[in-house]
C-alpha cells in the first residue's frame, strides 16, 4: 500500500472512531437534509431540471474548444485579460506575476475551491504577499491552519462554541455562543482590509461564453467587496466552468443553490463583466481571467468519464454520503473530498497514489441520487477501480482467478461452498470481519442441496 | 408461464432458509418454480472490485444458463441490479436476462400484482431500504406495501432507512472500521424504532447488521423478507 493511501487509513479509522465528530456532522448535515427536502419541493419537476443541466454541461464538455475560445474573445472584447494556465504552478506564477506588477502587498479572496486545488494562499504569502480569507468559513479556517473540510461549508465540522474558542485564541475577543456576535467579529476584523488590499481573488461558480462574464455566488457579500474595492480584479476558473448562455443560470443558479444549502437562491448572486469603463462609478481597473486546466483535459480525454466534468461543486453527493459523514472531510487529503473526489482526483492527480479513493465506498449510489447534473458518480467509481486493478491488480488478481475458476462449473462451486462452510464451522476467522462483527453460522446443508433432496 | 430461480451464492451456501422461504412464498400463490442446477454466482464480487474480466464469463454464463426460462426471481435486490444494470455495460450490449430478472417483491407486487400472500408474523417490524433495491431497481413501495399485508406485523418506519448499512461488499473488509461506523450509525436508527425484527431484501445487509447486533448482545434480530411473508 502507498503512503498516501496508508495516511488515509490511519486518518479514517480516528474518524471512523470519533462519536464526538459523528454527532457534530450528523446534526449539522441533518439540518442541510432538511433544508434541501424543503427546497427541492418547491421545484415543480426536479428531475426534468436535472435531465436540463445534464444537457447543457454535456454541450459544454462535448464543445469545450468552442466555448472556451467565444469566452475568451468576449472577455477580450470586454476589456479584460484572459490567461491559459495548462498546471497549477503555471497559475501561480501568472497571479503572483500580476500581483508583483502592480506592487500589490495585500490580497483579499473569496472562497474558491480552485485556488485551494492550485495552492495559492502559500503561494503569494512566500512572495511576501499578506493574503487574507473574507468568507467566514475560510477565515475561520485559515485562523486555525486547517484546510476546509468540505467544498462548500467549510467548517462543517466545527460547533459554535468551537468557532468562539478559536476568535479567542487567535484574536483574543470574549468568548461568545451567538453566531450573530461571531461574524460580527468577524466582519470588524475584515471590512478595512477590503478598503486597503490591492487586489481581489475569487474563483467562478459558472463562465459565461457568450458574454464573456463570470458569475459569482454568495451569502455574504464578501465577494461583492473582494471583485469591486480592490484596483486589479483575479478570476481562477476551471475550464469546465462555462455554460453557453445568460439565461443558462435561471435553471443553473437555483438547483445549485438548492442542492448546496437548501435555498431558493443565494443571497448574492453577480455576473462580473470585466474592468470598470468611463462613467462607471466603480469596479476594478483591471480584470483577469486565469482559465485553468491542471489534469481536466485528461478527464476530458476520457470518453467514458468525461461527464464527471459536469459537476458544479454544489457538495450535495459529500452531504449524502454515508462514507463522508463516517470520516469527514479531512481525511481525503485531497482538494475535492466525497465521492466526487474520489472520481475525479484519481485523473487530476494520479491513479497510481489515489485508486485507495474509489474503493472507499460502499457503492450505496446515494451520491448519484442527489447529483443535480446526473452524473453517475457511483459508476464512475466502479470504472476507477477497474482502471485500477488493469493497471496493477496485485495481490487479489490470484483470489479472483482462483474464485472464477471455482464459479464456472456448479461442481468446482458445490465444492468451494463446501469448503467455505466447513471452515467457518470451525472457527476460521476473517480479522478485518470478524474484529467487530460475528461470522454468519453456516447452515449444514446448502439451498441446492435441499432442493434435491426435497 | 416457466419461473427460475436464482439463488445467489451466499444465499446458497450461508442462508439457504431465504431460498426455501421464496419458494414456499411461490408455491403457495400457485407458481411451480425450477431451479437451474447449473447456476452460481452473478460476478458481482469481481466486477464490484475491478476485475472485469473475470466477471465477464460468469455474466455470459449466467445469461446462457437461465436463457430458456421467461422470469428469473432472485431474493437480492443487488444481484437482480447486478444482472439488470451492471450486465449490459460488462458485456457491452443489453442480454435477454437483464430485462426478465426480478428482485423477489418487484415480482410479486408489480409483476404479478400481488400484495397478500396469507402471511402471518405478529411482530413491530422496521425495514432497511437495501442500496441496491432501492436505488439500482427503485423499489420501494413494494416490500413496505408487502408488510402491510401480514396480519399480526406493524410496520414502523425508522429515521434513515435509506442511509447504507456499510456492508458495501469488499469494502466492509478493506475499511472495516468506516464500514462499522456505518453500522452502528444504521442499528441506532433502528433502536430507536423499538422494533423486534430488522427486514430487508438483501441478505448481504442483513448479515453486516446481523453479525454487529450479535457482537454488540443487542437482542433485535435480523430477516428477509421472504422469510416474513413464509411464515403461517
Amino acid at each position: 500500500m502507498n503512503p498516501i493511501a496508508r495516511q488515509f487509513l490511519r486518518d479514517a479509522n480516528a474518524k471512523a472512531g470519533d462519536r464526538q465528530h459523528r454527532a457534530t456532522v450528523q446534526r449539522n448535515i441533518g439540518l442541510y437534509d432538511a433544508a434541501v427536502a424543503r427546497g427541492k419541493a418547491r421545484f415543480a419537476d426536479w428531475s426534468n431540471g436535472r435531465a436540463r443541466l445534464a444537457q447543457i454541461k454535456w454541450d459544454v464538455v462535448n464543445h469545450l474548444d468552442q466555448y472556451l475560445e467565444q469566452f475568451e474573445r468576449q472577455v477580450l472584447a470586454n476589456g479584460g485579460q484572459v490567461h491559459w494556465a495548462e498546471t497549477d504552478e503555471q497559475a501561480r506564477q501568472v497571479i503572483v506575476g500580476i500581483a508583483r506588477k502592480h506592487g500589490v502587498r495585500k490580497v483579499v479572496k473569496a472562497k474558491s475551491m480552485t485556488t485551494e486545488e492550485i495552492h495559492l494562499v502559500p503561494a503569494l504569502e512566500a512572495a511576501g504577499i499578506r493574503t487574507l480569507e473574507t468568507d467566514l468559513g475560510e477565515y475561520i479556517c485559515q485562523l486555525r491552519g486547517e484546510l476546509p473540510y468540505h467544498i462548500v461549508t467549510p467548517v462543517m465540522h466545527l460547533s459554535r462554541q468551537d468557532v468562539s474558542r478559536t476568535f479567542t485564541e487567535k484574536l483574543g475577543t470574549p468568548p461568545t455562543d451567538s453566531a450573530e456576535e461571531l461574524t460580527g467579529i468577524a466582519r470588524r476584523q475584515l471590512r478595512q482590509e477590503f478598503l486597503t488590499a490591492g487586489m481581489g481573488i475569487t474563483g467562478a461558480n459558472f463562465a459565461i461564453a457568450e458574454t464573456g462574464q463570470i458569475a459569482l455566488t454568495e451569502n455574504e457579500g464578501n465577494i461583492r467587496l473582494c471583485f469591486s474595492l480592490p484596483r486589479i480584479h483575479v478570476a481562477i476558473v476551471g475550464i469546465e466552468k462555462l455554460v453557453p448562455r445568460v439565461e443558462d443560470l435561471a435553471l443553473f443558479w437555483p438547483m445549485l443553490a438548492t442542492s448546496g444549502t437548501g435555498q431558493a437562491v443565494t443571497g448574492t448572486n453577480s455576473l462580473v463583466g470585466g474592468p470598470r469603463c468611463d462613467g462607471e462609478p466603480d469596479g476594478p481597473e483591471e480584470f483577469h481571467v486565469i482559465l485553468l486546466d491542471n489534469g481536466r483535459t485528461r478527464l476530458l480525454a476520457d470518453v467514458e468519464q468525461r461527464d464527471a466534468l459536469h459537476c458544479i461543486r454544489c457538495g450535495a453527493c459529500l452531504n449524502a454520503c454515508p462514507v463522508y459523514r463516517t470520516i469527514g472531510g479531512h481525511a481525503y487529503r485531497t482538494t475535492y473530498m466525497g465521492p466526487i473526489g474520489a472520481v475525479i482526483t484519481p485523473h487530476l492527480r494520479g491513479l497510481n497514489d489515489w485508486a485507495h479513493l474509489p474503493y472507499a465506498s460502499s457503492l450505496c449510489g446515494a451520491c448519484s441520487a442527489v447529483c443535480p447534473v446526473n452524473i453517475p458518480v457511483h459508476r464512475h467509481l466502479l470504472h476507477n477501480r477497474r482502471s485500477a486493478t488493469s493497471q496493477k491488480a496485485g495481490g487479489l488478481q490470484a483470489v479472483f482467478t482462483v474464485w472464477r475458476w471455482f464459479m464456472q462449473a456448479a461442481p468446482r462451486y458445490r465444492l468451494g461452498g463446501w469448503l467455505a462452510r466447513w471452515f467457518s464451522r470451525r472457527g476460521w476467522a476473517a480479522p478485518p470481519w470478524t474484529d467487530t462483527r460475528e461470522l454468519p453460522i453456516p447452515p449444514a446443508q446448502s439451498f441446492r442441496d435441499w432442493w434435491k433432496n426435497q | 408461464m416457466r419461473v427460475a430461480l436464482f439463488i445467489p451464492c451466499f444465499v446458497d451456501q450461508f442462508f439457504p432458509q431465504i431460498g426455501v422461504a421464496m419458494v414456499q412464498v411461490l408455491r403457495r400463490i400457485g407458481l411451480q418454480p425450477e431451479f437451474p442446477a447449473d447456476q452460481t454466482c452473478c460476478g458481482q464480487p469481481a466486477f464490484n472490485t475491478g476485475f472485469w474480466d473475470e466477471a465477464r464469463p460468469l455474466a455470459r454464463r449466467f445469461c446462457a444458463i437461465f436463457e430458456p426460462y421467461d422470469a428469473i426471481v432472485c431474493p437480492s435486490g443487488s444481484c437482480t441490479a447486478m444482472v439488470r444494470h451492471f450486465y449490459p455495460e460488462l458485456l457491452g450490449g443489453p442480454a435477454a436476462a437483464t430485462t426478465k430478472t426480478f428482485e423477489f417483491t418487484e415480482f410479486l407486487v408489480k409483476e404479478l400484482g400481488v400484495a397478500d400472500v396469507g402471511a402471518v408474523f405478529p411482530a413491530k417490524v422496521t425495514y432497511h431500504d437495501s442500496c441496491h433495491t432501492l436505488r439500482e431497481l427503485g423499489v420501494k413501495e413494494y416490500p413496505r406495501k408487502l408488510l402491510r399485508c401480514v396480519r399480526g406485523l406493524e410496520l414502523v418506519e425508522m429515521a434513515a432507512a435509506e442511509v447504507c448499512c456499510g456492508f458495501g461488499g469488499t469494502f466492509a473488509v478493506k475499511f472495516p472500521s468506516i464500514s462499522t461506523a456505518m453500522a452502528d450509525t444504521k442499528i441506532e436508527s433502528i433502536r430507536q424504532t423499538g422494533a423486534t425484527h430488522v427486514v430487508s431484501t438483501d441478505s448481504s445487509c442483513l448479515m453486516h447488521l446481523d453479525g454487529y447486533l450479535r457482537r454488540q448482545k443487542i437482542p433485535i434480530k435480523t430477516l428477509h423478507l421472504a422469510e416474513v411473508l413464509a411464515a403461517q
